[in-house]
């Protein structure tokens, strides 16, 4: 009747995971309880949980990524803990326990962290700087939002009920092969990801259909601001390596659950197989993550340097160079599978090559403030920081990615500390940068510069007392995933590793103190013009938060910096404008199709995982029952009428005439 | 926005080269979904793609069981290909039918298409049925398994295509040819296609490099 699961899936005997659970439960009751006392029931429902606002959807994956960040965070931390006292002794988390929150840390901070951290910004702000009102299939989006969301609750269920993966963030075979791993962890891991996968495809599809086709008057491909430029290349990666993911999970699973022989020991399988498919979506992964950080920064720093992109057409050319280039070095990650010399001198020689195009961009970021006019707000701090920190882990990867130097580092601290150099310096830094720069556009009103600068600082500093002392481990000889160990010469770095991540805990505290001081102040902070920043694009040519419709009228862009033009116009005329005609507006009504399907995908995945047939066709015709209702709904638009279009609009141009004489008399 | 709004009428020739180049603004809702989809479709194919590597790897991994050429039967896969090359034309005419709003000619396409993928969803389940009766299920050896992972990947996207054809069919008798209805009929005549191409390559990577060896 229900499979698998009984009574021993509890883990009653292990404190840790059962205590975590217990906050995670009291925490989401307590939530929950709170929404339903209050009374906001409706409006959440109404306004976010089946919105089909691509300004909402955003919101809602930054949070999800947010509140994931703390769960990976605390595997981080726990892991660091075990590191530091492990020595010659078993600590205090039993090897099948650490080995689970390994695999969780890995696999939570890419694709419940990174992931819809940087899909959420690129849905809040793609649009908006595009001039348009929404992406190209909005409830689509919502569909994708929702599914990243069961992936997620899938992994955290697996806390509680069960098990998580002990097979690393990738799952390699023969490990992951039910001889090697009989339990469900393996099958909560490739389930969970294959549901947010879909989600994470459905975003693709949505995100280079609306760069593509959805562009305002005059927006040609030259005149993007960059951001949208690398979610463009960013989303077709996206759309070209997560079909790969798809297949090689399914196949690993055909292998669990059908006794197939891809990837076994047995009847011809071959284990390198799965290596090859899974880097060959891992590497162009990680671009995927980094790039639409690369448009945050390019954002950030020509708006904060006062000055246009520097070299905006090279930059161009080395988003794109590097959208093709990720796609042809999946290979170095297994140097040491030993594919002879001159395949692996190939792909070496391409992982170096790589290199060139993110110099590029470095230069001009360093050319764009050069001259400038900089003020050194939060977001700014992240971009200089990302700067210096990036250029370090570039070069190791540059170094790593020398084949007989790889085959030292392989597996070593060494690699975990490159790896982690460039994605919290680029990915994590990134996505602060973006959180602070564009909160105002969200709310109207601005973060706290005090704490958000601490914020920076500790992550700083304690970004590297973390992770200079496990390239030193690495060097030493110290492979990664170690749950103790007996080398005296570790021990110290092990320490001082721990000490860094302290002081990355309070950085994650200033950060929440920063959010939480700022809704305090939010009058204060208030922003009333829409362009808290002195901005470029055209994001910030509407109110904060911007209408549903995000512009009355589709801007006319002229050229690069669309809105900078504009403001420089507006100043010239003196704003002796006639007032436009306002028209009615059609938006696309909302819809509970997203939270709908994503609870069928819960279901379906939790039964799939324990093996509960009836449940797993329950859940299918519910998806697809839900897809039917959707496609016989008749009416999916209504409008907004003119009158409401111009009052809000003249709101906001009110505000604007003040900043422009204001700025005029000074 | 006003400052947008009143920013003059559009000169779109600023380099005067005599021809209008400013990009229009957002495309037309039509162009936009049938875009999307074939977005969609090619990440399909990638996904596809990796099935048809797995088999370039396996397909010499028969752990002493049958070859390709031992359990292939071309009649079987010939009338299959025809089946669904003769599908892709009637699928054609259903959208033909669709696009002039004439309800008898579209039902009637979409109804042999359907029946098309019938016979052909059954000629593979015997041939896969078979198969396994005879003991070369997929777990008997690598080449089994990629061969039944390949051709039935493809056998499950027409079985959801079958699914979404009669889904098609009821909208349009429930609410005739409304504009998203059409939307979505184009998407699937896109989808249709699409899975007969990777039929020609399923056709002539498994089957017909398979029977010579």
């Amino acid at each position: 009747m229900l499979g698998k699961l009984d009574w021993s899936a509890i883990p009653l005997e292990q404190p840790i995971p059962l205590i975590a659970g217990g906050v995670v439960l009291v925490a989401i009751l307590g939530v929950l309880l709170w929404v339903v006392v209050k009374g906001y029931l409706p409006y959440l429902w109404a306004e976010w949980i089946t919105s089909v606002d691509h300004k909402r959807i955003g919101v809602m994956y930054v949070l999800l990524a947010s509140v994931m960040f703390l769960r990976g965070g605390s595997d981080a931390i726990m892991m660091r803990i075990q590191q530091a006292i492990a020595y010659q002794s078993q600590g205090y988390l039993p090897p099948e326990h650490y080995n689970q929150i390994f695999s969780a840390h890995g696999t939570i901070m890419i694709f419940f962290v990174a992931m819809p951290f940087v899909i959420g910004l690129m849905n809040l702000v793609v649009p908006l700087q595009l001039g348009v009102r929404d992406v190209a299939f909005p409830t689509l989006n919502s569909v994708g939002f929702w599914l990243t969301a069961t992936g997620a609750l899938l992994v955290n269920l697996s806390l509680v009920i069960g098990e998580f993966s002990r097979t690393g963030w990738l799952a390699f075979p023969p490990l992951s092969e039910l001889t090697y791993s009989p339990g469900v962890g393996v099958d909560y891991y490739a389930w969970s990801l294959q549901i947010s996968g879909v989600g994470t495809l459905v975003a693709g599809i949505n995100l280079v259909t609306t760069v593509l086709k959805i562009r305002t008057k005059g927006m040609s491909y030259l005149r993007m601001p960059m951001f949208c430029w690398t979610t463009l290349a960013s989303n077709l990666l996206i759309v070209a390596a997560f079909p790969i993911l798809t297949a090689t999970l399914a196949m690993l699973l055909l292998d669990r659950y059908l006794g197939f022989h891809f990837f076994t020991n047995e009847a011809g399988g071959n284990l390198m197989m799965f290596m090859n498919l899974i880097w060959a979506w891992g590497h162009p992964e990680v671009y995927i993550l980094v790039l639409p950080a690369f448009g945050i920064f390019s954002e950030v720093v020509s708006t904060f340097s006062g000055k246009p992109l520097f070299g905006y057409r090279s930059m161009v050319l080395a988003t794109m160079a590097i959208c093709v280039i990720s796609f042809m070095v999946w290979l170095h990650h297994f140097f040491t599978m030993g594919a002879g010399p001159d395949v692996n001198a190939i792909f070496g020689i391409a992982s170096m090559i790589i290199a060139v195009p993110t110099g590029v961009k470095i230069y001009n970021w360093l050319f764009t403030m050069y001259g400038g006019r900089i003020r050194f707000a939060t977001p700014m701090l992240w971009a200089v920081g990302f700067m210096v920190t990036f250029i370090i882990g570039g070069l190791t990867g540059v170094l790593v990615a020398v084949p007989p130097a790889d085959f030292m580092l392989h597996n070593s601290m060494f690699l975990v500390a490159h790896f982690h150099n460039v994605i919290i310096g680029g990915v994590l830094f990134g996505a602060f940068a973006g959180f602070t720069y564009w909160f105002p556009k969200a709310f109207g009103f601005r973060l706290d510069e005090t704490w958000g600068k601490a914020a920076f600082w500790f992550t700083f500093i304690g970004f590297w007392v973390t992770f200079i002392p496990l390239y030193a481990a690495g060097m030493l000889g110290m492979t990664r995933r170690m749950q103790h160990y007996d080398v005296a010469a570790w021990r110290p770095w092990m320490f001082w590793a721990a000490i860094g991540m302290a002081l990355l805990s309070i950085a994650v505290i200033c950060q929440i103190t920063q959010v939480v001081v700022s809704i305090r102040n939010r009058d204060a902070l208030r922003d009333r013009t829409g362009d808290p920043w002195d901005g470029r694009s055209l994001e910030w040519a509407t109110s904060s938060p911007p209408p549903v419709f995000n512009f009355a009228f589709y801007p006319d862009v002229r050229g690069e910096d669309a809105y900078w033009a504009l403001k420089q116009h507006a100043k010239e005329q003196q704003l002796e404008h006639a007032e436009p005609e306002y028209q009615d507006i059609e938006m696309p009504r909302n819809s509970p199709t997203g939270f709908v399907c994503a609870f069928f995908a819960t279901v379906t995945g939790f039964a799939l995982i324990w093996h509960i047939w009836w449940m797993v066709i329950l859940g299918c015709l519910g998806a697809f029952a839900t897809f039917v209702v959707f496609a016989w709904r008749d009416h999916d638009e209504y409008v907004i009428p003119a009158a409401d279009v111009a009052a809000i609009d003249r709101a906001n141009l009110e505000e604007r005439r003040n900043l422009v004489s204001m700025a005029g008399a000074v | 926005m006003a400052m947008t709004a009143t920013y003059g009428h559009a000169h779109a020739d600023p380099h005067h080269l005599g021809r209008a180049i400013e990009h229009p603004g957002p495309a037309p809702k039509r162009i936009v979904t049938a875009y999307g989809f074939w977005v969609f479709l090619l990440s399909d194919i990638v996904m596809f793609s990796c099935f048809f590597a797995a088999y370039a790897v396996l397909v010499g991994q028969t752990a002493d069981g049958p070859k390709g050429s031992e359990i292939f039967e071309q009649r079987n896969v010939a009338i299959e290909t025809v089946c669904l090359l003769l599908s892709s034309f009637t699928c054609g005419m259903a959208s033909i039918a669709a696009d002039v709003r004439n309800r008898l000619w579209f039902y009637l396409g979409m109804a042999v298409t359907c029946l098309l993928g019938l016979i052909f969803l059954s000629i593979e389940f015997r041939e896969f049925a078979d198969l396994v009766s005879r003991g070369y299920g997929p777990s008997r050896s690598a080449f089994l398994t990629a061969f039944f992972s390949l051709v039935g990947c493809h056998g499950l996207h027409v079985t959801a295509g079958v699914l979404w054809l009669l889904t098609m069919m009821a909208q349009v008798f429930a609410k005739g040819f409304r504009a998203d209805i059409l939307r979505r009929m184009m998407c699937f005549a896109l989808f249709w296609h699409a899975l007969d191409i990777i039929w020609v390559a399923v056709f002539s990577v498994v089957y017909l490099l398979g029977s010579g060896v």
